[in-house]
């Protein structure tokens, strides 16, 4: 067994370390919040990595598995369910520690579902409703996939809009803190900001060894092989359509789990999360980070949505998210953090300056690896 | 009943030259252009614009020209670099093109919901046919679509300009063997998708009014009908424009307004996994079969 | 004839108004090498497809090993031990050839996508052997020296043989080769010669489509020709050197054609 691949993982655990202390140290950590709720993001930013970069498939609509899993959540934890307390399935959930009771801001009684419950079937709901999705649209390639998961993401957007139970415009807010165990919990109140910065640092890490350990395994080796040519895996005996359901499947549980613990940590989700635009972001993320990069996929996801939470892109945000993808889309399709786009960049500046010869086309930085050159005309 | 169908006609025709737009494109280059919406709303907008300070033709003129100038300068810059690049890619860039349209048009014209004024008479103004009123901006709307279908068929089957891009949607390495600039036939099909999108914008701007971001749930209703008449069939788009047209019509007065959108996705979604060549294909001949 | 490993009955294939394969029915003997040539057109890489699952059939049956594959989808066939090779080589180009080969083993190993997460044990030590059995394979091709490098940059003639040892890991007992010598120079072909008989001795049953005829009359035990979609003529390398229709097909009525072409 190669362990060399998890070294990057115990760096980044250092790293985050390291950054909490340097923060506490320059009395800055209020920085951690936005980090902590990056970090969220990335769970889905991960996910989609695995899906359209190692597996090929598109999906413009994550935002929406996203919004599955928060609103599950959000609903089952804040939904009342005191006129049914003496019925014996309540009573039975409320000695199982299924259901629990709370009082609310203004001191009223309420009686929810245990966060953990809620957790557990909003990533059901999330994986069921990947599946039946997927089921059909995976059938399709190219653009047609992307306008479909479009078409699933804009109407699970209309619907968080539209039913009441999700609270229309206004979404759905006081849900309550996640209690995990050993006393820690999800909970974006300012004296838990430290450990909850180490508890998203540790989701997110763990879905990265699962992630890196799935990549280099003989079903990662699949998905790789369908994303370059279809047909000739499928010839070697791989159901391509199952594995590429499998995929799709488990990028929603992990949207769906970034989902549930940012509403918890927020306290409240909102129609913002499951937009049209915030899936093409996580499209933007995973592509600047270099499509078939899991790292490159992370540190992107972190940096850009910490940026964009802090506001440093102001009323430009989308447009910031649409022009970096754009460019790197034109210029660097292999993503910021590779070398070899380095290289090529800074060559290409060369050539320019030392030829000042600007309407000649340089050598196309496009070409695209020859496996890949062939346009489907579906 | 009429009267919902005059509508459900209106609205479907533009969804018609949306969906001819997306065609046009696809027919030269293979690729699904994610910016047609936008197209739509910033012709509209600069019609809108202008029409302050111009007369109206002018500024409809005017505003059709820069959309047209604008497509052809986004396919020189961002597409013509990559043209060989995956699909993947390709469809990324242009989701990030349309996004760059959108928010530079929230930075140029708010979030205010604008509209231009009826071509002719009055908001009020109808007509009456059949015992139904239309009002006369949908007449236009209607006759815009009538003329710009008559006019494509005509530019594609008489001119020799136009018959080179069908030469290119048939075969483009033929096409360039032939001595066709191919390349330059991608250009002005960005160029012509842009323009009639931004006709259409304007057209429909006094009906359904124009916001910044209305171009996505344009573009997806519009390539919903490309795709149920078979991309790249521009006749069979007109046909389908209407259908769906009615279909949303007929069904919205039925369901929460909400849904609006909700209706063409899953008439979308089950054209795609059931007839995804398109309602008016013969079986696909031999079609591989897919994954 | 013992029993044939493969056997078509009456396949049939249109492709719109074109009769591709027409009532194609022949075997392939266990442990032959058969080969299939035709002139341009004639519907073999369609007999193929039809065979690998590719494509389904308008008509007719494909047994292997007495059992219906007919319409069988194509990872289905591999499973059952048919493996194919492609006219033009399509592999995993962003790959290492290593890699390329450990796909390969996919058919034969079982891991799922749980184990793949999870890495346990079991897991990496399936890993290890189908490394293992990979670098094995490349090194019985002399392919050894560039398990490490991406597939896409190799030249072309050790692309197709990295296509070959793929195609191997999966352990088929029947090999389908669609134009194997196509792009090859003559010692690249004689190297292919050699090695598909030593495929063969090893108990691998060969179909072939080629164009190469000195290699189809070198190595085949058995020929069939197609023409238009169908069966011309069958039989061993030197009857069909002789067969008129054969000659015909591929000569022309007097013409000089290039049998090649």
């Amino acid at each position: 067994m190669r362990l060399g691949r998890y070294v990057p993982v115990l760096i980044a655990a250092a790293a985050a370390v390291g950054l909490q202390q340097a923060l506490a140290w320059r009395e800055a950590t209020h920085y951690l919040t936005q980090i902590t709720m990056a970090a969220y993001y990335a769970l889905v930013v991960i996910g989609l990595c695995l899906l359209m970069g190692y597996a090929g498939q598109v999906s413009l609509g994550h935002a929406g598995f996203f919004a599955i899993g928060g609103y599950t959540s959000a609903v089952l934890t804040t939904y009342n369910l005191m006129a049914w307390r003496d019925t014996p399935l309540i009573a039975a959930g409320r000695r199982l520690g299924l259901v629990l009771q709370r009082q609310d801001l203004y001191g009223a009684d309420i009686l929810s579902f245990s966060p953990w419950v809620a957790l557990l079937i909003a990533l059901l709901a999330a994986a069921l409703i990947a599946v039946l999705i997927g089921l059909p649209i995976l059938r399709l390639r190219g653009h047609y996939l992307a306008m479909a998961t479009l078409g699933f993401g804009l109407i699970i957007d209309r619907i968080v809009l539209g039913t009441p139970l999700f609270g229309q415009a206004d979404g759905i807010s006081n849900v309550p803190p996640f209690g995990l165990f050993a006393g820690l919990e999800v909970n974006g109140r300012a004296m838990f900001r430290v450990s909850n910065y180490y508890i998203a640092t540790a989701l997110v890490l763990g879905a990265m060894v699962l992630a890196i350990n799935l990549v280099h395994s003989r079903v990662g080796r699949a998905l790789r092989s369908i994303h370059q040519n279809e047909e000739a895996a499928h010839s070697l005996g791989i159901d391509i359509y199952r594995y590429k359901l499998a995929v799709f499947v488990l990028s929603a549980v992990l949207a769906a789990a970034g989902g549930v613990f940012l509403t918890h940590y927020n306290a409240s989700i909102g129609p913002s999360e499951a937009t049209v635009m915030k899936s093409v972001r996580y499209v933007a993320i995973v592509a600047i980070g270099g499509m078939a990069n899991l790292w490159g996929a992370l540190v992107m996801g972190v940096v850009l949505n910490f940026l964009s939470l802090r506001g440093v892109f102001g009323t430009y945000d989308d447009a910031v998210f649409g022009l970096i993808l754009v460019a790197i889309m034109v210029l660097a399709p292999e993503g910021l953090l590779r070398p070899s786009t380095w290289r090529r960049m800074m060559s290409q500046v060369r050539q320019t300056m030392s030829r000042r010869d600007f309407r000649k086309p340089a050598p196309s930085p496009a070409a695209p690896p020859p496996v890949e050159a062939k346009v489907h005309r579906e | 009943m009429i009267q919902f169908g005059l509508s459900g006609i209106t609205h479907g025709s533009v969804y018609a030259i949306v969906a001819i737009g997306f065609n046009i494109i696809y027919n030269t280059t293979g690729i699904i252009n994610f910016a047609q919406g936008e197209f739509v709303i910033l012709g509209a907008m600069i019609a809108i614009t202008l029409a302050g300070v111009l007369p109206l033709p002018a500024a409809i003129a005017l505003a059709v020209a820069a959309t047209m100038l604008l497509g052809g300068l986004l396919e020189l810059v961002f597409i013509r670099p990559v043209r060989h690049a995956p699909v993947l890619r390709l469809i990324v860039i242009t989701i990030g093109l349309s996004i760059l349209m959108r928010e530079g048009m929230l930075h140029v014209w708010d979030e205010k919901v604008r509209a231009l004024p009826v071509f002719t008479g009055t908001d009020t103004s109808t007509v009456t046919i059949a015992g139904a009123h239309i009002s006369t901006q949908a007449l236009w709307v209607l006759g815009a679509c009538g003329v710009i279908v008559a006019a494509l068929t005509l530019f594609f089957r008489r001119t020799t300009t136009g018959r080179a891009m069908r030469a290119c949607a048939d075969d483009r390495m033929a096409a360039r063997l032939c001595g066709i600039p191919e390349r330059w036939m991608v250009t002005l099909s960005f160029v012509l998708s842009a323009g009639i999108g931004a006709l259409a914008g304007c057209v429909i701007s006094p009906i359904t009014q124009t916001q910044y971001d209305m171009g996505s749930s344009l573009a997806i209703k519009g390539f919903t009908v490309a795709v149920l008449g078979g991309l790249g069939n521009s006749m069979a788009a007109v046909a389908a424009g209407l259908l769906l047209g009615l279909l949303e019509v007929f069904t919205i007065s039925q369901l929460p307004v909400a849904y609006e959108e909700a209706v063409s996705i899953v008439v979308l979604l089950l054209v795609l996994v059931c007839r995804p060549t398109g309602l008016f294909a013969r079986p696909a001949a031999g079609a591989a079969r897919a994954a | 004839m013992s029993d044939p490993i493969l056997e078509t009955c009456k396949l049939n294939r249109f492709f719109g108004g074109l009769h591709a394969v027409r009532d194609v029915s022949f075997r392939v003997r266990q442990g032959a090498i058969q080969a299939v040539i035709g002139p341009n057109g004639a519907g073999k890489s369609t007999l193929f497809n039809l065979i690998a699952g590719t494509l389904a059939p308008n008509g007719g049956e494909v047994f292997f090993r007495g059992r219906k594959i007919t319409a069988a989808r194509p990872h289905a066939v591999a499973r059952l031990g048919i493996a194919r090779t492609f006219q033009t080589t399509r592999l995993f180009g962003q790959m290492t050839v290593l890699e390329n080969v450990m796909v390969g083993r996919h058919v034969r190993t079982g891991s799922g996508f749980l184990a793949g997460l999870l890495n346990l044990p079991p897991t990496w030590r399936e890993q290890r052997a189908i490394e293992h059995q990979a670098r094995a394979i490349l090194d019985d091709l002399n392919l050894g020296s560039c398990a490490g490098e991406l597939a896409a940059s190799l030249p072309f003639g050790r692309q197709r043989l990295v296509e070959f040892a793929r195609a191997l890991a999966t352990e088929p007992a029947l090999l389908l080769l669609d134009e194997p010598a196509a792009g090859l120079n003559i010692y690249e072909t004689k190297v292919l010669a050699t090695l598909i008989t030593k495929i063969r001795d090893r108990g691998i049953t060969c179909l072939v489509v080629e164009h190469d005829m000195s290699l189809v009359m070198d190595i085949s035990d058995e020929v069939m020709v197609l023409d238009q979609g169908a069966t011309i003529a069958e039989g061993p390398p030197r009857a069909i050197q002789r067969n008129r229709e054969v000659i015909r097909v591929y000569l022309g009525d007097g013409d000089a054609a290039n049998p090649q072409s």
